[in-house]
């Protein structure tokens, strides 16, 4: 890597770290005010844990040996074999980190599924075990794997971390079982100021996770920036409208939902989508998640903050539009075209495939985690706990001190 | 001695306050408070979902005064805190037995 490229790597992977206090913030404000700390500190968890394991080895078996069809090895295990003198110039070290900064932000995502109900002990086993068991094998599959190799393609993570993250809340959910009171009881959110707050956060992050995924100070680069600025807009504009139009308000948590879905989408698509193609994913994906948060309420998964919605069908709205809009010439470089440049129905099948593959994996060994914890070390707080808030039970902690004390 | 209670719209405050130092009156109490009344609550949406909000956002007032200048603050109270609209609150009188400042001493009206 030349400087310019570390140059941007670098600042690429602090905007990555970024996003994750800013999901907290989003994830956070709409939840409720006795569990909001509780919300944080998940996610705050994925900070502190995952950097250890990813030096301990997940960064090892997710990448190393680059030949490797389904998992990599221990090479890299214990930081082994990272030099920042000669011609590498510390560029895989960056990249080490930049990729660090993913896994991290990858299991947090799940963090807003099982919100209000569970033990903050199970979470901090099930963050590190899933990262070994579900992040690193998609990601090996995905990034140089045998997924990667068939001809799929996924920018800066549609399929390894949205869809891989969105499928996982969903088998979670499933095993955690509803909150006391849903859907009957309203579960509003409690700052929706702290919810804007978030969402302008992870924007501004995503620019080095779409942008940064090129690994370098370049074309490729700037066209994935342009489309994070342009997709997250329409998708943003869309969710709105559709409110709108069917409630009967512009609201500001609409516009916030929108913007990650499109954010979500784009991801896959980033640097293999050029002209007005990342407005049409926007809008696209801003009306098809604005109405799939609704699924969990006629299916009856208990998914607290749209985990499922917005990044799992989010993530697949982009990785198979990717299908239809990817334009690798326009980039000049040798990938599968999509079905509207030319490309066939191929690249289309290739994504499927692999989002297939993806959503079997992670539904099936995310359900295994969860049984193996719920039956060793119980996955779920007391009644009395989730009815006093996670908070003070689990963290001893209290949001808000000023107010009445109504615990709302 | 009476102590009035009044619960009024939030935004009312200001004016509330202001008439009420127009007339001689100075100190009060405040709270934040929710509730309703034939007003009720109201709905909010988040993500299409409707939920309704059956507390609704209240300042508490109170203010101790003597009983001469009751039927005078409670008429600017009123006054101040009206909107014509449903939901403008409500203020009631009661009986005070006993009061005393706490920096003097001072008991009865005089610490009023």
């Amino acid at each position: 890597m030349d400087s310019g490229d570390i140059a941007w790597v670098l600042v690429s992977a602090a905007l990555v770290l970024f996003m994750t206090p800013g999901l907290a913030f989003f994830y956070g404000g709409m939840d409720r005010a006795r569990n909001v700390l509780n919300m944080l500190m998940m996610n705050f968890w994925c900070l502190l844990i995952v950097p250890i394991v990813w030096a301990l080895g997940g960064f090892s078996l997710a990448q190393v040996p680059f030949d490797n069809d389904f998992i990599g090895g221990f090479d890299s295990a214990f930081m082994r074999g990272f030099s920042i003198t000669g011609e590498d110039g510390g560029g895989g070290l960056a990249t080490m980190i930049f990729l660090g900064m993913f896994a991290v932000i990858t299991p947090a995502l799940i963090s807003g599924a099982v919100a209000d109900r569970m033990k903050f002990a199970a979470w901090a086993i099930f963050v590190p075990a899933w990262l070994l068991l579900v992040f690193v094998p998609v990601f090996k599959w995905v990034y140089g794997g045998w997924l990667g190799q068939r001809g799929s393609l996924d920018f800066a993570g549609g399929t390894a971390i949205h869809v891989n993250a969105g499928i996982a809340a969903l088998a979670a959910v499933l095993v955690l079982g509803k909150r006391k009171g849903w859907p009957t009881e309203g579960h509003p959110p409690h700052s929706m100021p702290l919810v804007m707050i978030g969402t302008g956060i992870l924007w501004f992050g995503w620019f080095g996770f779409n942008a940064g995924s090129a690994l370098a100070a370049n074309g490729q680069a700037v066209q994935a920036f342009a489309n994070t600025f342009f997709a997250a807009a329409a998708a943003g504009l869309a969710w709105a409208a559709v409110e709108r139009i069917r409630d009967g308000h512009f609201t500001n948590l609409g516009a916030a939902s929108g913007i990650v879905a499109g954010l979500v989408a784009i991801t896959p698509c980033a640097g293999f989508v050029a002209g007005m193609a990342p407005i049409y994913i926007g809008l696209v994906a801003g009306v098809v998640c604005c109405f799939a948060v609704q699924l969990k309420n006629k299916a009856g998964y208990d998914d607290a903050l749209d985990v499922v919605g917005v990044h799992f069908v989010g993530g697949l709205v982009g990785s198979l539009l990717l299908g239809f809009f990817a334009e690798p010439d326009f980039f000049g470089i040798d990938v599968k075209s999509g079905l509207f440049h030319d490309g066939g129905l191929s690249l289309l099948g290739e994504q499927a495939l692999a989002n297939g593959v993806t959503i079997v994996w992670s539904f099936v060994v995310t359900t295994i985690i969860m049984l193996a914890l719920k039956a060793t070390m119980g996955v779920r707080v007391t009644e009395e706990v989730e009815a006093a808030g996670l908070d003070l039970a689990e963290h001893a902690e209290t949001g808000y001190h000023s107010g009445a004390g109504l615990g709302v | 001695m009476k102590l009035i209670t009044a619960v009024i719209k939030p935004f009312k405050l200001d004016e509330v306050q202001g008439a009420l130092k127009g007339i001689g009156v100075n100190g009060m109490t405040i709270t934040e408070v929710q509730g309703y009344g034939r007003q009720s609550g109201h709905t909010e949406v988040y993500r299409g979902t409707e939920y309704t909000v059956a507390f609704v956002p209240k300042v508490k007032v109170e203010i101790l005064a003597d009983e001469a200048q009751v039927d005078a603050i409670e008429e600017a109270l009123a006054a101040a805190a009206r909107t014509d609209k449903i939901g403008d609150g409500k203020i009631w009188v009661t009986d005070v037995s006993s009061v005393q400042r706490v920096r003097t001493g001072e008991r009865g009206p005089d610490a009023i």
